[in-house]
Formats: structure tokens, sequence, C-alpha cells
């Protein structure tokens, strides 16, 4: 290789490992702020960490949504067939949640089994299901 | 029959597309002229047959034929004509078509406007938009066909656009958004076409520098529209989500803007050259990777369509083509090093290149970001999500580093400068930044450090451009010589810099001072927000064109005065059965009001009420509206004009002579 061109791939492989170095801190640094994702079925089993900002996700339980009379308080049950969780949310759902639909939920799981929800998202048409509870579903075995 | 001749029209802008791709390339390293003159009807017959194409599927839309595929998928029939239109591209494969079109539409575009270029450089840059062209008309009629019919069994009516695309915003923010991502495929034919030659100067600059800025401010337009739109339409009062697809405008953005700045240095000094082939190459590819993300389904997103692995595939060998293929010709051809310093430490070339750096990191750390939980999941170590606090905590403190550096650019000489010049204006500007960031947040709801701090940025570079034009009066010239001296160029980056500053103060102020409630409210109940009294008369029915639902009527007061009134609606669309939340905006140059009806709660005719008090919050999308016309104004610059004189003339000299 032409020495000058050694040069520029040094410097470019340089740029390459030194930039992936900072992203990598500043990734390392801010591990709080990035949330993973557990099937109601790891949560049930004791996976998932509790006091973590986690999300979980599953299909909405028929008839377990229950709602307070004098706030926004709402409860319900979020499915993946293999196991079920308790999750309470207070404020509004969006627009195509409803029972039987698939909803993901980021919050945290309190010491009783309960997942404490921050900020519920639902599919955004009808035909749309989020990835990670579309793979949930299929490694419990039950197909949509 | 219109479905087959739209296919037809496809195959033939694949052929012409092909042909533009081998001809003129082929004849620019033989020396075959006729070869290399076949670009412009090359390139022309790509643009019309692509338009015919596109024309035909806007007829099947309107025409309700639901025997395609993605109009029974994606139309019906009760939707009015405007929205038939726009369903064109609020579907996958009608969305690729587009892509093609405005593809096309930028080739056609480079044929017409820069038929002055030197002949091998002209026949290579169309060459290449022909090579991109081929990829992805063969993306759109080998896995995403629009035209695919749905024979036997043709439905009587169709399934309905989403609800959420059926709002004027998306008639115009898809095209717009295109322009400016496709766009950035005219500045890489460019580059390659340069490295290919191995001349890089500053005439290539100069050639490559309008079509570039045009790229960005359609993309700046883009993104802008798509903010708006989701703030309004999506019913959360948000205006940017740090969603994985607003990334993949995003960072084409960022580091379009490195290259717009970049191609500065490299018009003006000369300098830079390989560093700017190299952002070129990157904004484009990072074109291809939003392109990528958003096509593929690989992620969770609010734009993701249903989810095709052989799309992704497809896109993701086009990408690695193209990127690795740029990558080894700027490897093998780009100019050496230069590692002389032929600039001082103060002076516009290192300003620039500051500014590029920060604009580089900040699209590495969203680029990081956005692809994160791709790696994870690949790598078996589970499904992450990385949300907005990992991007604000990396993206803000960076573009906090680079106003600083906004302030004094505008008038930093190239070459060197010497501080001394300006100092004491500059210690001017620094105290009234200062004077306002601790004076003008008790206008609102009181101090408030990082308004203050917003403030006092957006002031700095305000000040910097003020500084600017009085160090250019210098003298006793009248003020208007002074400004009718100034380019066009000059003019675009005045309002350029001056939107941002608008921005910064807006997505600080609405961040900090953003009030929001959801609450139950019952008729007859009201509420309170920031000064403001709403109070809830209760809901009643409305019937739309193709959907029903309720309509909520909210009185707002302010100090006691009857302000407006505020009709949210929740509507149910009939064939889709899909239901819509749709905000009632008071919109003002100072403040919005904001109101969305969550669902219908309980007997009494109680509502889940989202209410929302949002300070500035339009001056982001007025900053990003001049931001994006400051870049268009540039394309008026006369150099640009001048240039392309200078080099007919020579040409007919050689001609003639």
């Amino acid at each position: 290789m032409h020495p000058k061109r050694k040069k520029r791939l040094i410097v470019v492989l340089a740029v390459v490992v030194l930039s992936s170095l900072g992203i990598g801190l500043v990734t390392y640094g801010l591990r709080g702020n990035i949330n993973l994702f557990y099937p109601p079925a790891d949560v049930i089993a004791g996976k998932a960490p509790v006091g973590q900002s986690i999300r979980v996700g599953g299909m909405v339980v028929e008839g377990s949504i229950q709602r307070s009379d004098n706030s926004l308080d709402v409860r319900f049950e979020v499915t993946d067939y293999a196991g079920t969780v308790p999750v309470l949310y207070s404020g509004i759902l969006p627009d195509l949640f409803g029972e039987g639909q698939g909803v993901v939920a980021a919050g945290k799981l309190d010491t009783l089994g309960i997942f404490v929800a921050d900020e519920v998202l639902a599919k955004h048409d009808e035909n749309y299901m989020p990835p990670e509870v579309a793979e949930a579903l299929e490694a419990a075995g039950k197909k949509i | 029959m219109i479905a087959e001749y739209g296919a037809f029209a496809l195959i033939m802008a694949l052929v012409s597309a092909s042909g533009l791709t081998l001809l003129p390339m082929w004849g620019s390293f033989s020396g075959n002229g006729s070869a290399m003159n076949s670009a412009k009807p090359l390139a022309t017959a790509l643009f019309l047959f692509a338009a015919i194409s596109f024309g035909f599927l806007v007829a099947a839309f309107l025409q309700d034929d639901f025997s395609l595929v993605v109009v029974a998928n994606n139309s019906n029939s009760l939707l009015p004509w405007f929205y038939k239109f726009s369903a064109v591209w609020g579907n996958h494969e009608g969305s690729m078509l587009l892509w093609v079109l405005v593809l096309c539409a930028w080739t056609f575009a480079v044929a017409l406007f820069s038929s002055e270029l030197p002949q091998v450089l002209y026949a290579r840059v169309l060459s290449i938009m022909g090579l991109i062209g081929v990829g992805f008309i063969a993306f759109s009629l080998f896995t995403s066909n629009p035209f695919a019919r749905n024979l036997p069994d043709i439905p009587a009516d169709g399934r309905d656009l989403n609800p959420l695309l059926q709002d004027p915003g998306l008639i115009i923010h898809p095209p717009i958004l295109y322009m400016g991502y496709v766009g950035f495929s005219v500045a890489f034919a460019f580059a390659i076409a340069a490295l290919l030659g191995g001349r890089l100067d500053a005439a290539w600059a100069r050639w490559s520098r309008p079509w570039t800025n045009a790229a960005w401010a359609f993309l700046t337009l883009g993104i802008m529209l798509g903010s708006w739109w989701a703030y309004y339409e999506l019913g959360w009062g948000g205006w940017w989500f740090w969603d994985p697809v607003e990334n993949a405008s995003f960072m084409p953005w960022l580091a379009g803007t490195a290259l717009v700045h970049s191609l500065a240095v490299t018009e003006k000094r000369g300098v830079f050259k390989s560093w700017t082939v190299l952002l070129a190459i990157a904004s484009f590819s990072l074109s291809l990777l939003g392109t990528f993300l958003v096509r593929s389904g690989v992620l969770t997103s609010v734009h993701a369509f249903a989810a095709d692995p052989e799309r992704g595939l497809f896109i993701l060998v086009f990408l690695l083509i193209v990127v690795g293929g740029s990558l080894v010709l700027y490897a093998l051809r780009a100019p050496a090093v230069n590692s002389g310093i032929r600039n001082a430490w103060l002076s516009r070339e290192t300003l620039l290149l500051f500014n590029n750096v920060v604009f580089l990191v900040a699209t590495l750390t969203v680029l990081f970001g956005t692809l994160f939980p791709l790696l994870m999941d690949a790598l078996g170590q589970g499904k992450y999500s990385v949300g907005p606090p990992y991007f604000n905590a990396v993206f803000v403190p960076l573009m906090a580093l680079l106003i600083p550096i906004m302030g004094i650019g505008p008038f930093t000489r190239w070459r060197q400068d010497d501080a001394g010049r300006w100092t004491k204006y500059l210690a001017v500007s620094a105290a009234s930044a200062l004077a306002a960031g601790l004076a003008l947040p008790f206008l609102g709801q009181g101090f408030n450090l990082w308004v203050a701090l917003s403030v006092l940025l957006a002031v700095w570079i305000v000040g910097g451009l003020v500084i600017d034009l009085h160090l250019k009066k210098s003298g006793a010239q009248s003020w208007s010589l002074v400004f009718g001296r100034q380019t066009a160029s000059y003019w675009g980056m005045v309002l350029a810099h001056f939107g941002f500053a608008m921005c910064v103060i807006s997505v600080v102020v609405v961040t900090q001072w953003n009030v929001e409630k959801d609450l139950r409210m019952a008729p007859g109940d009201s509420a309170e927000l920031s000064g403001y009294r709403f109070d809830f008369h209760g809901s009643g029915s409305i019937t739309g064109a193709n959907y029903r639902g309720d309509e909520g009527v909210f009185t707002v007061y302010y100090q006691g005065q009857r302000l407006t009134e505020l009709r949210p609606q929740k509507r149910q669309y009939l064939a889709s059965g899909q239901v819509m939340t749709e905000a009632a905006i008071d919109a003002g140059f100072t403040r919005d009001l904001y109101v969305a009806l969550g669902e219908a709660l309980g007997k009494d005719g109680a509502w889940s009420v989202r209410l929302h008090y949002k300070p500035l919050v339009r001056w982001m999308w007025i900053g990003a509206t001049l931001m994006g016309f400051g870049a268009f104004i540039t394309l008026a610059d006369r150099r640009y004009r001048r240039a392309k004189a200078h080099l007919r003339q020579g040409r007919e000299a050689l001609t003639y002579g």
C-alpha cells in the first residue's frame, strides 16, 4: 500500500476507534436512560428487576380494564398467555388502547409485582403490532 | 388497464436508468462524445417515464380502482379527493414510487440546470444518479410493486387511509421531506464523479454547493412540517420524540449541515476537500440508512408500515454496495491529507472546522442511540429502547458548545484574523446577551437558569450577525450601500442563523415552561392553567364525510375575559373503525393553548382531558422555516450564475476559436 494511503487509513481508523470509544463512554454514563423489554412470562418468573425503568408488553386481558370514578387512574392486565402482569397507570390512554389489543408500557415494577407505568404505547394502526409484543407472543407459543 | 400502463412506464424508467448508468459512464472513460451526450436525453426519458408511472398510480387512487392492492388497502370511496391523492404515498409501495419520482426529478433538474459543466463531469454525475435510480426502481418493481392487482376478488370498497394520515400536513410533508432526503444524492453524485476524475477543486465545490443547499433547505422544511404535524395530529402535544424514524431524517440533516458549511470552506479557500467529499458520501448514506430503517420495519415507530424482511434485505444490500463502494473509491482516490496548515488558529476555517466536528459528533451520537436497540437485539442481549433522555443528554450540550463559536464565525476573516479588530464589539455583544438572559425570563414565568442560558446564547448569535454588519459598514458609507453590496449567500446565512437562534429559545422555553394537565372533567367543570381558565360545557355528536365522533366544547378565559372557544374532537372512522384524537389549538405568537380529548368516562358525560400551555412553541417552526428559506435564498447568488456564464464563454472560445 502506498505510504500516504497507509497513513490516511491509520488516520481514518484512529478516528473510527476514538469516536466509537467516545460513544461507548456516553452510553455507559447514560445506562439509566436505556430500558429493556420483558415479556409478562419473564416478569412472573422474577427475571425482571424491581424499581428499574423497564418496558413490559403483551395483549390487554379481556375484561381486565378498571377505571377509577374520580381520577384518571386505570388498572389493567397484560398477558403473553404464559404469564399475566397487572399494570397501574394514571393519565390518558392512547386511541388504539383496548381489550385484546397489543400494548407496550414503560415504567417500574414494584415489590408487589405490580407494574406502575408512566407511559403506555399502543399500536398506531389496525394492522401493526409492536415487534416486541409479536415476538413475546411467539415465544410463548401463541400465534396472532 | 391503468395499472399495466403504470407498471410498463416504470419498467421503461428502469431501462432508461440502466442506459443512463452505463452509456455516459462508458463514454466518459473511452472518450466517446456521443455516448456522453446521451446523458441528457436519457435523464429526460427517465424522468418522463417515472412521472407517467406515478401519474397512473395517482389516477388509480382518484378513480377508486380497488382492483389494485395498494388502493384497496389504503383508500376508500368516501375519502375526499385530496386525501385520495395523498393516500398515494400513505403506504409503503406508493411512497417508494414517490421516492423514485423525486430522485428522477432531481436527476432531470441536474441535467437541465448543470449543462454548463465540463462534459465528462456532467456525464458522470448523471450516470451516478442513474445508478441510484436503477437501485430504487428495481426495489420498487421487484419487492414492492405498487401496481399489483387484487385479482380475481376485487373488493367493493377500500380499507381506508390510516386516519392519522388524513390531514393537510401529510399532503405536503412527505414530498418535501423526500425532496431533501433524496436531494443529497446530487451532492453524492458530484462527490463520486469528482473522485472518479481525480479533480477536486474550488470549481467542483461551487457547482455542487447550490444543489446541496437546495436539498438541505427541503430537508429542513420537511422535518419542520413533520414536527408540526406530530404536534397537532398525534394528540399528545409533543413536537419531537426522538423516534427512530425522526432520527432517520435528522441524521442526514446533521451531516448535511456540516456539509453545507464545509463546502463553503472548500469553495472559498480550496481546503478541506477530502473532508467535504466524505461528508457528501456520509449525508447520502445516512439518507439511505434512514430509508432502510423506515422501510424494513426493523424498528418500532409511528412511521413503520407492516414489516417485510425481503424489502429490508434489498435496501440493506443496496446500502452496503453504495457505502462500501464509495468508501473504497474514497480510500483510493481522495487527495492526500494536507498536513501543512495554511490557516492560522484564529480564522474562519478553524471555526468552521469546529462546526463540522460538533455536527459530526452529534450525528454519531444520534446514530448510535438509534442503532443501539438493533445492535443489542442482534447480539441477543435483549430488547432495549433508547429514550429521549439519552438524546437530550448528549445532544443539548453539543449544541450549546456550538453557539459560542456561531457568535464569532460570521465576521471572522478567512486565513487569519486579528481578534483586536473586534474584541470591543464582542464585549458589547456579550454584555447585551448577559443582560437579556437575566432580564427576559421575567417576561415569562420568572427566572429560570435554562431559559436564561438559551436567551443568552440566542442573543449572542444575533449579536454576531449585527457586529458583522457593523464591521462591513466601517467608514462613512450609507447603510443602503452596505446592504446592497451583500450577496444572496450572505443574506441566506443571516436568515438561517437568525432562525436557529429562534429555535434555540423556543425549544428551551417550551421544554421548561410547558404546563400540561391530564384531568377528568365533567360538564360544568373548569380548570386553571397558567392564568387561563378552561370551562368544559360537555360534548355532542358530530358526523363528517367518513367519520363519526364526539366534540367537546371548551371556553377559555384569560384574566376574566372570554378569549376563545375550543372544540377538540374524538373521531371514529367508518371504514376502519379506527379512533382518532383531533386536538383543538389556539395558536399564538407567544403561546399555544392545546386541548385534546382522551376518552369518555362514566355516565355523567365526563371525559379525560389533556390541557397544555405551550409558550413560544411556534418560534421553533418559524425559526426552522427561516433556516429553510435562508438556504433557498443562497441559490439566487449571482456567483453561481457567473460561474456558468464564464464556463460557457470558455467553451465557446474552445469551439470557435
